[in-house]
């Protein structure tokens, strides 16, 4: 998959002039393309040093540009905006602007572990996704992505009983996200399911929610991972300027 | 760090279902407890075992996911005294090595675990005291290719098999120090275990190109349209290999595979044939084990008719 660098210059840089003479020579028409300067004035000079405080984004100054994470990832091959070598480069010289334009495709790294696999330098890219859409949501970037409702509906359930209980999990995600539970593709799944699995197991299994798996005596745990959270909450926001204060009181 | 070391035994090994196991890969978990029976492997329960913190807690903060899975290997070691930790899912499978790994490597989660076991009031985790292998691993380690031939009743001959491995069971390469290390260990690039065993149940294995590509288990629901679209690349690449079949080793892999297969009907009209079975599933039948107690009848795609129609069951 070849990395188009072409979509990375803005469109509205590039000009082209149906009739344009310069001092004697023709320069009209496709082939004479032109792409107008940046001048960048506003660098984010802190921004490495913040991205490397979040969770995942500690090695991002290894990055040596190589290009292996993007040609190995999942998403840009579907997406060719996706691409985590440039916003890593991004991320080192401190061009915020720059990486907002693609703040909202950022959430959706499946986490597949392409981009660490062949990383030669132990940046561990996949960390740093996860770092920089923690990072754009921090900073009030970007709105929560559904991605962060289902991390937190689940993580929710694991610090609450130690377990998780799947169908609590979906029904608690499409709740966040205002999504009807009735998708048509779920209702078509259990009529599938129906073929073999008398009524009453599947009732079963969705009863599961009043026998609800949990850990016994996880109570000294729950606290632990409570205050454990809360300290990360705290310090990751200090690390990015924003006022710990008001969060003090979770 | 741990190694295979031929005085484990591996006939008896501590047993981690997970979460996934309990719900939609119930069926996952009835294979294996079936085959374990069949083959007189003893799978004894972690105790009071929690979830691992699949690919979720991960990223709330990285450092809670190792305290997670390092509080169920924990109780493996500490409290049961067992060297030898079986996962049958690929993500719990994933997180304890990866635990084993971060707590070694880095002071950094080896605090966070021994503060948060004080706190919760457990033994903390001692790094090399237990092995964690994958469902894969065990058969592999008991019985061996031979061993499975050996004990094959009805062979799964005529039945094309494509293997899916997905992306925990292999990747990132360093948390799996004893993959990569020649004839006989597991490949990061090219896994063959699922390959090899079900070769010798007799089944006809296709050269299966994606079988590390990833099924967007992360998003199945949070990007559901991204999920469909790499799920229907998995299927469809398999049909063009000529399988009837995807074996897979993971919950989460085989219902996005199921669950995705059906949305691509659903929502885009896009048909693909090949029914999903978990390795486990196909073993077992070889072992003359009937497609109840196998749970193949909770399989959502149209495994049951196949097996049936092929005269496995
Ligand atoms: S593979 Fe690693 S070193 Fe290469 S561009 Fe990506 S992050 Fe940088
Ligand atoms: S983990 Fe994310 S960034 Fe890395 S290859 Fe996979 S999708 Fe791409």
């Amino acid at each position: 998959m070849p990395i188009h660098e072409k979509s990375l210059i803005r469109p509205e840089n590039l000009t082209t002039h149906d009739k344009l003479e310069i001092d004697g020579v023709d320069v009209s028409g496709h082939w004479s393309t032109f792409i107008e300067s940046r001048v960048l004035t506003d660098y984010n000079e802190a921004l490495q040093d913040e991205v490397q405080a979040l969770p995942g984004g500690e090695a991002v100054h290894r990055c040596w540009q190589c290009g292996s994470c993007t040609n190995a990832c999942t998403v840009n091959a579907i997406n060719p905006d996706f691409n985590p070598r440039y916003w890593i480069y991004l991320i080192r010289l401190g061009m915020e602007q720059e990486l907002l334009r693609d703040k909202d495709i950022v959430w959706q790294c499946v986490s597949c572990n392409k981009c660490t696999h062949v990383c030669p330098r132990d940046v561990n890219p996949e960390g740093v996704m996860k770092a920089l859409a923690h990072w754009l949501e921090l900073k009030g970037h970007t709105a929560r992505s559904p991605s962060t409702e289902f991390d937190e509906e689940f993580a929710s359930q694991v610090f609450e009983t130690g377990k998780i209980e799947e169908s609590r999990v979906i029904r608690g995600f499409f709740r966040r996200t205002g999504q009807p539970l009735m998708q048509d593709w779920l209702i078509a799944m259990t009529r599938r399911m129906l073929r073999h699995v008398p009524v009453k197991l599947l009732l079963a299994m969705g009863l599961q929610g009043l026998l609800r798996p949990s850990t016994r005596s996880w109570g000294a745990a729950r606290g632990a991972i409570r205050d454990y959270v809360a300290r990360r909450e705290r310090e990751n926001r200090r690390a990015l300027g924003l006022d710990a204060a008001a969060h003090q009181g979770d | 760090m741990t190694t295979v070391s031929p005085q484990k035994d591996y006939r008896e090994v501590a047993y981690y279902p997970g979460c996934a196991l309990e719900g939609t890969g119930h069926a996952y978990d009835r294979s294996t407890r079936a085959v374990a029976e069949a083959l007189g492997l003893r799978l004894v329960d972690v105790r009071n075992w929690n979830c691992c913190g699949a690919m979720e807690v991960k990223n709330v903060d990285p450092k809670l996911q190792t305290y997670l899975s390092s509080r169920v290997m924990s109780i493996a070691s500490e409290e049961m005294g067992h060297d030898v930790v079986m996962a049958p899912c690929n993500g719990c499978y994933h997180n304890l090595k990866k635990a084993e790994h971060d707590i070694a490597n880095d002071a950094g989660s080896a605090e966070v675990v021994a503060e948060l076991s004080r706190k919760a009031g457990h033994a903390t985790y001692q790094v090399g005291k237990l092995e964690t292998i994958h469902a894969l691993d065990w058969i592999k380690r008991t019985l061996g290719d031979e061993g499975v031939r050996s004990r094959v009743k009805r062979p799964l001959t005529g039945l094309k098999v494509a293997n899916y491995y997905g992306c925990m069971y292999t990747r990132p390469r360093h948390i799996f120090p004893e993959k990569d290390k020649g004839p006989g260990s597991e490949s990061t690039a090219r896994p063959h275990f699922m390959d090899d065993i079900l070769a010798a149940a007799g089944a006809e294995i296709v050269d299966y190109p994606l079988k590390t590509a990833c099924c967007g288990g992360a998003h199945t629901l949070s990007d559901s349209d991204l999920s469909t679209k790499l799920v229907v690349n998995l299927l469809r690449a398999a049909e063009a290999c000529g399988a009837d079949v995807i074996a897979t080793e993971c919950p989460t892999c085989h219902s996005g595979l199921e669950m995705h297969q059906v949305r691509a009907e659903t929502r885009f009209g896009i048909t693909t044939r090949p029914a999903m079975l978990y390795f486990t599933q196909l073993l077992g039948l070889a072992l003359g084990i009937g497609p109840k107690a196998l749970g193949i009848h909770e399989n959502v795609s149209s495994a049951l008719e196949l097996v049936r129609e092929r005269g496995l069951a």
